[in-house]
């Protein structure tokens, strides 16, 4: 197959300064993202796993420069996004959009669905006319399935699968190539979580988008993504294809996390693997490899070496950071 | 089997400027000894109204108790004045609710706050709520008990923070225990760990639960009946095992479509390459179709679900059904 790369990131790294003391200096740093390389193809979609506190968002956020990484480097269609200035910086926005969690926090509640659409569109200064402008926020209502009498409501007179239609629309405005999708359906009822799936999976279609699809819930990530990337603590343990690494998982975390997963049936007995304890704090994160305090098959020099994420044996687009992976039942 | 609560007609209003909003409009069902009662809906259909409506903490103005029953041991707990109200409530039938941050004191220490529910209801010294308290914390599994105790609430996780308030429930080892999505805020490895705890403790003293959620496949695991609340409305009610394996109400149905499922789905499952969710949304309690309240988003809908609200009837053993196109209804 011939993929092209769209985005290359390449050991990503994101401090978070620690400041303290009488005078607040710097006295420490916290590592949301430490050291992550990763390609995304055109066409597909990346899904992002982990769980709270891991680094997905800051990573997402890194991509898009709407946090300045502290090293790596990003590379959009081959160009550097790190470097970039703000102007430059503001064209490309126009090809990577984001779509968040909270579609109440993240529409202005003083601004009609049509100010809300016709913002990008005037920034970006993509309707030549007014009447273009309306055309065409008419056509972003439709694409993502909104009423046209809706045109001139509020924020607070939509539910929550609407307000999301509406956030959704307003990154579609720029017409961009990647999206990146922070949690888009975590806080929608399952009924409406569906649509908007359905969605995004339609809109990939016929746009030819590329997503970043961050999210928790790792039954909508395995649904929705081609490749799926697991992260523990700021670090991708694991990478694959979505069906490889939901049939062969390697590293322990990734079968701990499947293993979890509630099944809607109550005949099924599982196997369920339970981790010991909680996530580690950032802040002071184990050494050698950081899932080795609540590893089950923890052995000697876990807690030493750190490892380093590489291509598994015989396997297409697999890659895990264990020393010890092995393929097994979850 | 020993009936220890049963909710019988219960009935609770909220009386806004706009009208009365009846959001627990006529439930019923029963519960066990020793047993799991689910109660599931998307936001808004009524659970969590009915679980506060059982302990009495309805916000009154607006909310009230209009209508009903709720008969613990046979006694009716609406009828009863508040003193007595409050030695049953936090004693003989206990809560947790979803938000672990928001439901303790920030300004006292865990120990406090369990301590404080432990003297409530027991006459027992200061010094020996304290060993009760580090012995419940030790149940719930809290690493080093005796040491946590004297810590704020901030500093523990979230998963460690419902651990407290499962501790704190249980201190006075109710008979019933009404979980409001207790795992909703948590991580899936964490929901494991607090589903393996809630279950673990059910088997030694026979609590009884009411386990509120949204999430079909934690009802899975660990209920052995379900409710199916819309719009305030019981919508079908089974043993889980025979919910799940025929449910009935086109919204239970389209609930279970709703949810991805795992392309190496371990129950064999077929995986969706496109979701089928329920159109459109829930309806306005204010603003109610007349007939059925779910025909405008049902996918077999027909003319006589217009005219008439159907009932809740027996359509298989002990499975009930609100649904005129289910046998046994005319």
């Amino acid at each position: 197959m011939n993929r092209e790369i769209l985005l290359s990131v390449r050991n990503l790294v994101k401090e978070f300064p620690i400041h303290g003391g009488l005078l607040g200096r710097k006295i420490g740093a916290l590592q949301a993202v430490s050291d992550v390389s990763f390609d995304i193809y055109k066409g597909e979609t990346l899904g992002l796993v982990g769980e709270s506190g891991c680094g997905k968002s800051t990573l997402g956020r890194c991509i898009l420069r709407l946090l300045d990484p502290t090293s790596g480097s990003v590379k959009f269609q081959g160009q550097e996004l790190t470097t970039l200035g703000k102007t430059e910086l503001r064209k490309l926005r126009r090809s990577m959009q984001i779509i968040f969690q909270d579609p109440f926090a993240s529409l202005n509640p003083r601004m009609s669905v049509e100010e809300i659409l016709g913002e990008p569109i005037d920034i970006h200064e993509l309707a030549p006319s007014k009447e273009a402008r309306k055309k065409r926020i008419f056509e972003l209502m439709d694409l993502v399935g909104l009423r046209k009498e809706s045109i001139s409501r509020y924020p607070h007179e939509f539910s929550g699968g609407q307000r999301q239609r509406i956030c959704i629309a307003r990154a579609l405005a720029v017409e961009p190539q990647f999206i990146v999708c922070d949690e888009p359906v975590s806080a929608l009822d399952v009924s409406i979580q569906a649509q908007i799936l359905n969605l995004l999976q339609d809109l990939q279609k016929e746009l030819g988008l590329t997503y970043l699809f961050i999210a928790h819930d790792l039954k909508v990530v395995e649904h929705i993504s081609t490749r799926v990337a697991v992260m523990y603590l700021g670090k991708v343990a694991e990478i694959a294809s979505g069906e490889e690494l939901y049939e062969k998982p390697m590293h322990p975390y990734t079968k701990a996390l499947l293993s979890a997963i509630p099944i809607p049936d109550p005949t099924y007995k599982k196997d369920r693997i339970l981790l010991k304890g909680d996530v580690p704090s950032p802040l002071n994160p184990p050494s050698g490899c950081y899932f080795h305090p609540r590893c089950p098959v923890v052995q000697g020099n876990c807690s030493k070496d750190i490892p380093q994420l590489v291509a598994v044996l015989g396997a297409v687009d697999h890659a895990v950071s264990c020393h010890y992976a092995k393929e097994g039942p979850h | 089997m020993e009936k220890i609560l049963e909710v019988k007609n219960l009935q609770t209003s909220f009386f806004t400027p706009e009208g009365e909003v009846r959001a627990v409009d006529g439930v019923s069902f029963d519960l066990y000894r020793g047993k799991t009662v689910g109660l599931v809906g998307e936001s808004g259909c009524g659970k969590s109204v009915t679980s506060l409506s059982i302990m009495r903490l309805i916000a009154s103005p607006p909310g009230k108790i209009v209508g009903g029953e709720i008969l613990y041991h046979g006694k009716d707990l609406l009828k009863l004045p508040p003193p007595e109200m409050r030695k049953i409530r936090g004693n003989q039938i206990s809560m947790i609710f979803q938000e672990p941050m928001t439901s303790l004191n920030p300004v006292f220490t865990i120990g406090n706050q369990i301590v404080e529910a432990i003297r409530l209801h027991q006459d027992l010294s200061k010094s020996a709520s304290r060993e009760k308290a580090i012995e419940m914390m030790k149940l719930v599994g809290i690493p080093a008990p005796d040491k946590r105790i004297d810590d704020y609430p901030h500093q523990l996780s979230g998963g460690m923070r419902q651990r407290i308030m499962i501790a704190m429930a249980l201190s006075c080892d109710p008979e019933v225990l009404i979980a409001d999505e207790p795992t909703t805020a948590l991580d899936v490895t964490i929901q494991a760990q607090i589903l393996d705890l809630l279950k673990g403790l059910q088997e030694r003293t026979g609590l009884s639960i009411l386990l509120i959620t949204h999430d079909l496949g934690v009802v899975a695991e660990v209920a052995d009946e379900v409710v199916v609340m819309y719009a305030g409305k019981v919508a079908e009610r089974a043993p889980t095992r025979e919910l799940f394996a025929h449910p009935m109400h086109p919204y239970t149905k389209g609930l279970l479509n709703s949810i991805p499922v795992l392309s190496h789905d371990p129950t064999g499952k077929k995986k969706k390459s496109r979701l089928e969710p329920i159109p459109g949304l829930v309806p306005n309690l204010l603003d109610l179709p007349v007939g059925c309240r779910f025909q405008e988003r049902c996918r077999s809908v027909e003319a006589r679900c217009k005219i008439v609200e159907p009932e809740l009837l027996t359509a298989a053993p002990s499975h009930d059904v609100r649904c005129v196109l289910v046998g046994g209804q005319k």
